[in-house]
């Protein structure tokens, strides 16, 4: 029966769907590039770089970040750690100390003020041709700056932001991120050759230094900076690419609370930045990011929003069908009724459609995994609690976010 | 200003389109292959009831031993749970209506031939005949489509028909004039007595003292469907 929730179902899908194969056309047309980048990805200069470490009550994990950026295969003379300590409350700053000494390491201490403005006191003590960040949860792959440096010898890319993984996942929260957080590393990348990436992450991307004597330093920007400039640059039509083979590691909310709180601040700030940067949509001349992705971002939070709505709709039906039997006959399994008979297979072009879709994000995930791992494992435990809880608990913080946006009410770091 | 490559997104629309219109090909493939299916059914019922009342009219040169236990379809109860759970996806179309009409005249003509034979081989079945509607004007329906499913199941020899009280058939028509049912439902006809209004188990088990001794006799024969989805 054809009503206006079916119809707008059918729009929901018919929207994703293209999505889904505008991405796998985007990934054939540019399979014969991913391929040259992955064989030569050796960098012919080394242009200077200094990494901006912010941190905020940071003292169980910033000696490993400082520990893995020293690490990293990089010209020594070319490359200067900043680590600004933003006021912490704990023990970050004599951490940090421990560092002073380094000849690659400067400490500096202001007071508490928020990220972004620990990065452009950073920005003030640096005159590196390439100025890039390090959250003090993270840690990057030995190679990574090199594989970044490679980027840069294009001299319209002005950004590069590398692939972020899931740093040892442990509990099932984590596992699921570990699986969304390879399909990001894949959707990034066809972002990135569509020339429409709207974040440069805070986990290492890097920036070119010119980026900010034109444009100008980073913003509050509801809590999402590294969202903001992207926009910002994206507006003066700046190159930002993705340097897949770059991996740096991030520490996951290990709980359902701190997963919340994180992508509650990411959801909002990318409707609120998205509201100030409106002039971009839909606009030839900003390209794909305007006529494609930025429209599919607002598209997305809304679609998620009532196709939850659907379901969550129809649970209750069959919870009252249910309590109605109950009541009326009390609680009965009729055996003969849960034997399988493929008439009751749902064959309507909806069902069919949807399980397309399901299969092609299915296929887009695992392409995700293969660029980020490798390997596709379909057959592993964390993308069935990927499938099996991601679709429950994200329309939570999505459904969260819109209200703040509608009744002005803001969110915090933490 | 960057570029937008309009190819691709014609491109990527043309395929999307194109997934679009193969799902609805399969789509409309399948139904109609259940539609198919449910004819084939319905023709098969149809062939059973007439090689039952051939049978029937053989009665006089024949003992009720000859007739075959099996001339009480078994695949009425099948062809019910179908047509109501496609009625409920497609909604009523007139192909469903067409099938659940024919459907409505089996069971009719099911019901009068048990008559005639329970008589004539002095067995003796109890027969409901339950009126429903699906047309949003009958909340006890959903309840008590409910109450004769499980009746069904606890006492197989009982046989119960039900009906679409709004469904266009002559032969409704005229069995509803016969009866005497009022548009006040749900409403079972037991013994020749109406009854409006929901009946709970033990309200129908009241009515019909002998269901406990069907209990126990217990030898499964078919009976139609209860459309308590259709009911909604």
């Amino acid at each position: 029966m054809i009503t206006l929730p079916i119809i707008i179902l059918y729009l929901l899908f018919f929207i994703s769907l293209y999505f889904e194969v505008f991405l796998l056309i985007t990934y054939f047309e540019n399979s014969q590039n991913l391929k040259n980048e992955e064989e030569n990805w050796q960098p012919s200069f080394y242009p200077s770089v200094s990494i901006l470490v912010p941190c905020f009550n940071e003292e169980t994990t910033l000696a490993r970040t400082i520990e893995s950026l020293l690490s990293l295969e990089y010209p020594k003379d070319k490359f200067k750690i900043i680590i600004i300590n933003d006021g912490s409350t704990d023990n970050t700053q004599n951490v940090a100390m421990t560092f002073a000494s380094h000849p690659q390491i400067e400490v500096y201490e202001k007071e508490n003020g928020g990220k972004y403005t620990a990065l452009n006191y950073g920005l003030t003590k640096t005159t590196s041709d390439l100025i890039g960040c390090l959250d003090a949860d993270s840690f990057v792959n030995k190679n990574a700056l090199k594989k970044i440096a490679k980027y840069f010898e294009d001299k319209e890319t002005m950004a590069v932001i590398p692939s972020i993984k899931v740093h040892n996942p442990k509990n099932i929260l984590q596992h699921m991120q570990h699986v969304e957080y390879s399909w990001g590393i894949f959707l990034k990348k066809m972002l990135s050759y569509l020339q429409a990436l709207y974040v440069t992450p805070g986990p290492f991307s890097i920036i070119r230094r010119e980026v900010y004597d034109t444009i100008g330093n980073y913003r509050h920007a509801h809590n999402t900076e590294d969202l903001e400039i992207a926009l910002r640059m994206q507006s003066k039509g700046y190159k930002i690419v993705t340097a897949h083979q770059a991996y740096v590691y991030t520490v996951t909310p290990p709980t359902i609370k701190k997963l919340y709180k994180q992508r509650l601040r990411w959801t909002y700030g990318f409707i609120k930045n998205t509201i100030d940067y409106r002039f971009l949509l839909l606009k030839r001349k900003y390209g794909n990011l305007s006529i494609l992705i930025l429209p599919l971002g607002i598209f997305s939070i809304f679609s998620v929003l009532y196709f939850t709505t659907v379901v969550v709709w129809n649970v209750i039906e069959k919870i009252i069908e249910k309590y109605i039997e109950i009541s009326t006959i009390g609680f009965h399994i009729n055996w003969s009724n849960l034997k399988p008979d493929l008439f009751y297979l749902n064959t309507e072009t909806i069902a069919i459609v949807g399980a397309t879709l399901f299969c092609l994000s299915i296929t887009l995930v695992l392409m995700g995994r293969k660029m980020a791992d490798g390997q596709m494992k379909p057959l592993s435990l964390d993308l069935f609690y990927f499938l099996a809880f991601y679709a429950f608990i994200a329309p939570v913080w999505i459904a969260k976010a819109v209200y703040n946006v509608v009744f002005s009410k803001k969110t915090s770091w933490r | 200003m960057k570029k937008t490559d309009l190819k691709k997104y014609l491109f990527a629309f043309i395929i999307t389109a194109a997934i679009f219109l193969t799902a609805t090909l399969l789509s409309g493939y399948f139904n109609s292959k259940k539609i198919d299916e449910l004819r084939s059914i319905e023709d098969t019922i149809s062939l059973d009831i007439l090689s039952t009342e051939t049978q029937f009219q053989l009665l006089e040169e024949a003992s009720c031993e000859d007739i075959s236990n099996s001339f009480l379809s078994q695949e009425l109860g099948t062809l019910g749970e179908r047509l109501s759970h496609t009625e409920d996806r497609r909604g009523s179309d007139k192909e469903i209506t067409d099938l659940k009409r024919y459907y409505s005249l089996l069971l009719i003509k099911d019901y009068l031939l048990m008559k005639q034979v329970s008589e004539k081989c002095d067995f003796d079945p109890v027969f409901i005949l339950y009126f429903y509607s699906n047309e949003g004007d009958c909340p006890d329906c959903i309840r008590e489509g409910h109450v004769l499913t499980r009746l069904r199941e606890e006492y197989p020899q009982l046989r119960i028909y039900a009906f679409d009280y709004n469904l266009d058939l002559s032969a409704l028509r005229t069995l509803i004039s016969i009866r005497a049912v009022e548009n006040n439902l749900p409403a079972l006809v037991i013994d020749d007595t109406v009854y409006y209004g929901f009946q709970g188990i033990r309200d129908i088990e009241t009515i019909i003292p002998d269901l406990v001794d069907l209990r126990e006799e217990g030898s499964a024969t078919s009976t139609d469907p209860l459309p308590e989805s259709s009911a909604e």
